[in-house]
């Protein structure tokens, strides 16, 4: 048999099946995916956190953090723990109970997200029938999580951030979905795998014409601001509310919007990288025979995270290089602008999907 | 315990911005009544940095006083201690040889260059964008090197004396600063490329904090802040001190009014100082670097007024002397006071976040504004 991340869960699969009753494998199973999850978070906070703030030095002439470990790799390991012995210090005035709910439910959020994504071949926690519908609508879970930061910190900078957050998430929350709209429609289903399965014979990017990659710039835009980066990161805004949200929280609840907001950018680069990009899917040119084997041999693995880096990499571009919008101008640039546009997208790509005019 | 303003009679909303904020830059202390995010009223409130040093200066002799003005707007140093050097020069008639102005000019051309770079890169990260502070500081780190090799310090100078400068120049300045404007030219478009073509930043900056040409006047707006609004008010051009005079270069003057005309005023004036330090670099005339003068300087009695042209805008200083040792009065008209004073007129209307673009555009320096 192939040696492949799927095949690896498989034979954990049968061997449990095989040892223990049926109840006991599944709830075994849960727990070790539930493990994975967290190992998942906290390896992807590290790694992320430090592509970061070597993107950024990279970007402002600076050589980043280069002391701890080699080329400073164990830096974030340091800051965590540091975090981790760190006072949580809750406010006077803060309701106590929502104020120290705020960071699980936007962590939550953000984990359950996880469930659908494809991250090899045949490799899903949950390969759910309505898998982007499911992402869109859990991974708006998170804005309740910041109305409460922002609610229960008692701090007017908190509740102005957090009331930035709520509109502009609310906002391009449409365009997203829209955008999203644009591949079911051509891909005719709604499950993660069989998006990514209609991509075979090429990425949606490049067979879909116009109209997809009208969606995809829409889309980077509408992440972008769903997951409050710069330019679109009202919610914390250091310059204006100092540090939005978040201002009244340390330590180890501070630790979780951070490892949240990471864990958010990588989720919805792998959507995108999905959708558009064929997700696990190598890259095949045509009828280059023996590129598209060669391009066959690297592990479907390396394809998702590939692609899904790189998405990373230009969200993170994007916020070293660009300032930041205003509050009016945010909300124009959703409603007047970018909505009406995946409207009219969305009618172009029914009609390019029903007259079949894609590759 | 003090019970914290929270909200107005009429339900607005009562914000403190500072005195510890990110983009006040300093410690001003902002209290801005909110509608919601559109601001009603910023009212300033001064006096976490004051160090009263008009009152010190009073106890200090006329070559003494000189160097506390380097802590005044520390971002023109070198400015404030040509002002305060010429307003001694004044009261005691003295004639300051060649070599020397054309030696305070470069520096201070050189200042402004310096304090208009951390002033690019302050507003850019204002409004939201952290990249081109750095790009600002690789550019100014120069322009210190060269202060550091000429007068031994970096930030507070105190190189102008009454008569002169305080040492000759470093036997490399030319050089260093040929090197300097050769490469800074060559980075000029990458500040344009960076941050004045880019779309979000120009809207961020036009049509936000709109001050009439009328009101700059009466607020006493003066440097950048009124010349966008279209009064020419450049010292270095209505009255000319040292050699500016015989120097070609423009005013700097935008009509708009706006965030944007103040923003174009100052990346003109970086280019005008350029074309000034061209002029010169290669003119500075042989002979003394200072005037002789006596070891004790008196200045006779009366009252004794010069300004300069920071950049920021007017330093006026002005001295009463009683014909002692130790002036007896002085005061510094500085120009982020009248600047500040024109916040709330301009922030009147706007968003939170062109509080901040303004207050970017004013270009404050706290330590100016409370002296």
């Amino acid at each position: 048999m192939e040696f492949s991340l799927a095949s690896i869960a498989d034979s954990i699969d049968q061997w449990l099946n095989a040892h223990c009753a049926s109840w006991l494998a599944l709830t075994i199973e849960f727990v070790i995916v539930g493990v994975l999850c967290i190992g998942l978070f906290a390896v992807l906070g590290l790694v992320l956190i430090m592509m970061e703030r070597k993107v950024s030095a990279y970007m402002q002439l600076r050589l980043g953090p280069n002391r701890v470990g080699p080329k400073g790799m164990f830096q974030t390991v340091a800051d965590t723990l540091k975090l981790l012995v760190k006072e949580g210090l809750t406010p006077a005035g803060a309701d106590k109970f929502l104020f120290n709910l705020a960071p699980f439910v936007v962590m939550i959020a953000s984990m359950l997200v996880l469930a659908p994504i494809a991250f090899a071949k045949d490799f899903v926690i949950w390969d759910v029938n309505i898998g982007v519908l499911y992402v869109s609508a859990v991974s708006s879970i998170g804005v309740i999580g910041i109305l409460m930061a922002g609610w229960a910190s008692n701090n007017k900078y908190s509740l102005l951030g957090a009331m930035r957050s709520g509109a502009q998430i609310v906002s391009y929350e449409l365009s997203a979905g829209l955008s999203i709209l644009t591949i079911v429609i051509f891909s005719q289903d709604m499950s993660i795998s069989s998006i990514i399965n209609s991509q075979q014979d090429g990425w949606w990017i490049f067979k879909g014409h116009i109209p997809v990659i009208i969606s995809f710039v829409i889309f980077i835009i509408a992440v972008t601001a769903e997951t409050n980066r710069a330019p679109f990161d009202l919610a914390e805004a250091e310059s204006e509310l100092t540090a939005g949200f978040h201002t009244e929280y340390s330590g180890m609840k501070f630790a979780l919007f951070f490892l949240a907001e990471y864990v958010n950018i990588f989720i919805v680069c792998a959507i995108g990288a999905t959708l558009y990009l064929g997700g696990w899917m190598p890259l095949h040119i045509g009828n280059w025979e023996a590129f598209n084997h060669i391009m066959d041999y690297i592990p479907s693995s390396v394809w998702f995270l590939g692609k899904t880096f790189f998405l990373i990499f230009v969200i993170m571009w994007f916020r070293w290089t660009f300032p930041r919008l205003r509050i009016d101008q945010l909300l124009n640039l959703e409603w007047k602008y970018l909505l009406p546009i995946s409207m009219f997208n969305l009618l172009l790509a029914t009609l390019v999907a029903i007259q079949g005019w894609y590759f | 315990m003090l019970q914290e303003v929270a909200k107005t009679d009429t339900g607005d909303l009562v914000i403190n911005v500072g005195p510890q904020h990110p983009s006040t830059h300093g410690v001003l202390h902002l209290v801005i009544t909110l509608n919601g995010e559109t601001i009603k009223k910023v009212e300033p409130h001064l006096g976490y940095i004051h160090r009263s040093i008009e009152k010190m200066c009073e106890s200090l002799s006329y070559r003494q006083f000189i160097y506390s003005t380097s802590r005044m707007d520390y971002l023109s140093a070198h400015i404030n201690n040509h002002g305060c050097a010429l307003a001694v020069e004044k009261g005691l008639q003295i004639e300051v040889p060649q070599r020397a102005q054309v030696i305070r000019v470069l520096m201070d051309e050189l200042t402004r260059l310096a304090s208009h770079q951390l002033w690019w890169g302050a507003l850019a990260m204002d409004v939201g964008a952290i990249t081109p502070f750095f790009h600002a500081f690789r550019e100014r780190e120069l322009i210190n090197d060269i202060m550091e090799e000429t007068c031994g310090a970096r930030l507070t100078m105190n190189y102008m004396v009454p008569g002169g400068v305080m040492f000759d120049l470093h036997p490399d300045f030319q050089k260093k600063v040929k090197d300097f404007l050769t490469l800074f030219k060559s980075k000029l478009p990458e500040y344009d490329e960076l941050v004045t073509g880019n779309i979000i930043f120009q809207n961020r900056m036009k049509n936000v904090g709109y001050i009439s040409k009328e009101d700059a006047i009466s607020y006493g707006c003066s440097g950048p802040t009124a010349r966008a609004s279209g009064v020419s008010c450049d010292i270095r051009k209505k009255y000319p001190y040292d050699i500016y005079a015989q120097l070609q270069f423009s005013e700097a003057i935008e009509t708009a009014g706006d965030c944007w005309g103040r923003y174009l005023v100052r990346m003109e004036e970086m280019r005008q100082s350029i074309s000034i330090i061209e002029q010169l670099i290669d003119n500075i005339p042989e002979g003394d670097f200072v005037a002789k003068t006596k070891a004790v300087l008196k200045l006779p009695k009366g009252e004794f007024f010069t300004r300069v042209e920071t950049a920021r805008g007017e330093l006026g200083i002005y001295i009463v002397s009683e014909g002692g040792l130790t002036p007896y009065r002085i005061k510094f008209r500085s120009p982020g006071f009248s600047n500040l004073s024109a916040l709330d007129h301009m922030a009147k209307g706007q968003k939170i976040g062109d509080l901040v673009a303004i207050m970017g555009t004013l270009d404050l320096v706290i330590p100016d504004i409370d002296r």
